[in-house]
């Protein structure tokens, strides 16, 4: 699991463009979205890829969403049960 | 008829063109077949939030813009209008290369609304919340003059008194490699890569954005007035001449009057004698400027030109690196403009103090 939110964080990082913020800068319970590290909607559709590509995971009901991508601790959690790759 | 002044500019280029008087630290550099941008602090006018999304025209068109209206000294524009050859191409690459890579799923969106052509005078409309008339002129290397002469005529007709406009355009790296297959771009190894003494076909590529704000009323700001623009999209070599000699007296002047004339000439042995004969000929008392060594070829390098010209017309100076004779005027009030690339797309403007 721990290997797994490291993996994400750099995934975010890197696919996200957040040139200014290291792994060590995002805690595992940090709200992704408004005050925590400040995502947006494209953001999100960009963590849908994400999770559809790299972990084989379709999201059907776009309202899951806004728990799965709470923070990197649900968003591991969400990963580790529902992975199909 | 109200008249279009230039009052601010902008310029984001291979050079120092910004915390610079007038390219005071400029390099020729002969050893580069592609030219990159000098690139300036970004994050000093765009946030943290919106600069992650943004591919390098993007950040210079909005750099250059913001240059331009603090120049004239103004907060907003009534429009804004750009123009661009190849637009975005970075993320136009970005997202075409995703489709191919990944059998035509997981497209993600960043990359595709960052590609479009309009996306510089999009986001410069975001960040200054101008809800104005914007529009994006593509029309090879007369694009910018597309967006000049559109400005021009708003100012003109009353329907809009200050317009920020732009030439904007950015090298992609599959792009440059295509156009150095095709010979567009210069070969390798084939240094010293003299523009005014070229040895080959192609050019010395380069990308840059220049913004200028363009008002109807004359002000401490102004450095100089836009008298005519005119495009021809085909003319025969031996038609130039006859061209340029009827656009000026359509403004009262001729090759006389002239204080300098700006060539675009980009190295390019097969093209370039469409300037050279000009410039051993009607032209040859005449002081001669050329900047594609400087900024490198592209669709809206003629928007450099401007900025050049419009600095020589300020500063009364004309820096020895743009120089391609050693003719001086005493003065420098009538500035006229020739581009054309691969024998097409010829621009003429002309600049007055």
């Amino acid at each position: 699991m721990e290997a797994l939110k490291e993996e994400l964080k750099n995934k975010i990082i890197t696919t996200l463009n957040l040139e200014d913020i290291a792994i060590e800068d995002i805690a595992d319970n940090d709200p992704l979205f408004g005050d925590g590290l400040g995502l947006d909607s494209i953001d999100a559709l960009e963590l849908i890829v994400i999770l559809d590509k790299d972990y084989g995971i379709k999201l059907v009901d776009p309202k899951e969403g806004k728990s799965i991508f709470q923070s990197i601790e649900t968003m591991a959690a969400y990963i580790s049960a529902n992975r199909t790759k | 008829m109200k008249k279009t002044y230039i009052n601010g500019v902008g310029c984001i280029s291979a050079q120092k063109t910004f915390d610079t008087v007038f390219l005071e630290e400029a390099v020729y550099n002969q050893n580069e077949t592609i030219l990159s941008v000098l690139a300036p602090v970004y994050k000093d006018f765009i946030t943290p939030t919106a600069i992650r999304r943004m591919a390098k025209g993007v950040k210079n068109g909005i750099v250059a813009s913001a240059l331009a209206l603090k120049d004239a000294r103004l907060e907003n524009v009534d429009a804004i209008i750009t123009g661009t050859g190849l637009g975005c191409i970075e993320d136009s690459e970005k997202f075409l290369k995703n489709i191919l890579d990944n059998n035509e799923e997981f497209l993600t969106p960043t990359s595709f609304i960052q590609s479009t052509h309009n996306t510089v005078g999009a986001q410069i409309a975001l960040s200054l919340q101008c809800k104005g008339y914007n529009f994006t002129y593509v029309n090879g290397a007369v694009s910018f003059e597309s967006a000049i002469l559109d400005a021009k005529m708003q100012i003109e007709e009353n329907e809009a008194n200050s317009i920020l406009v732009g030439g904007i355009d950015e090298n992609g790296d599959y792009t440059t490699s295509l156009f150095k297959l095709a010979g567009r771009i210069k070969q390798d190894g084939e240094q010293p890569y003299d523009v005014l003494n070229p040895t080959s076909t192609g050019t010395v590529f380069g990308e840059g954005a220049s913004f200028f704000v363009l008002e109807n009323e004359k002000k401490d700001t102004t450095y100089a007035q836009i008298l005519d623009v005119e495009i021809k999209n085909t003319l025969e070599e031996n038609e130039i001449e006859t061209e340029i000699i009827t656009f000026l007296n359509a403004n009262n002047l001729q090759i006389s009057d002239v204080d300098a004339v700006v060539f675009g000439l980009n190295g390019n042995i097969t093209f370039d004698s469409y300037y050279t004969s000009l410039a051993e000929n009607a032209f040859a008392k005449t002081p001669q400027l050329y900047y594609k060594h400087l900024s490198g070829e592209y669709d809206t390098a003629s928007a450099f030109a401007l900025w050049m010209a419009s600095k020589v017309i300020r500063t009364q100076e004309i820096p020895e690196i743009i120089k391609v004779n050693s003719v001086e005027k005493p003065a420098y009030n009538t500035i006229l403009l020739y581009n054309q690339l691969n024998g097409k797309n010829h621009s003429f403007t002309l600049l007055s103090k």
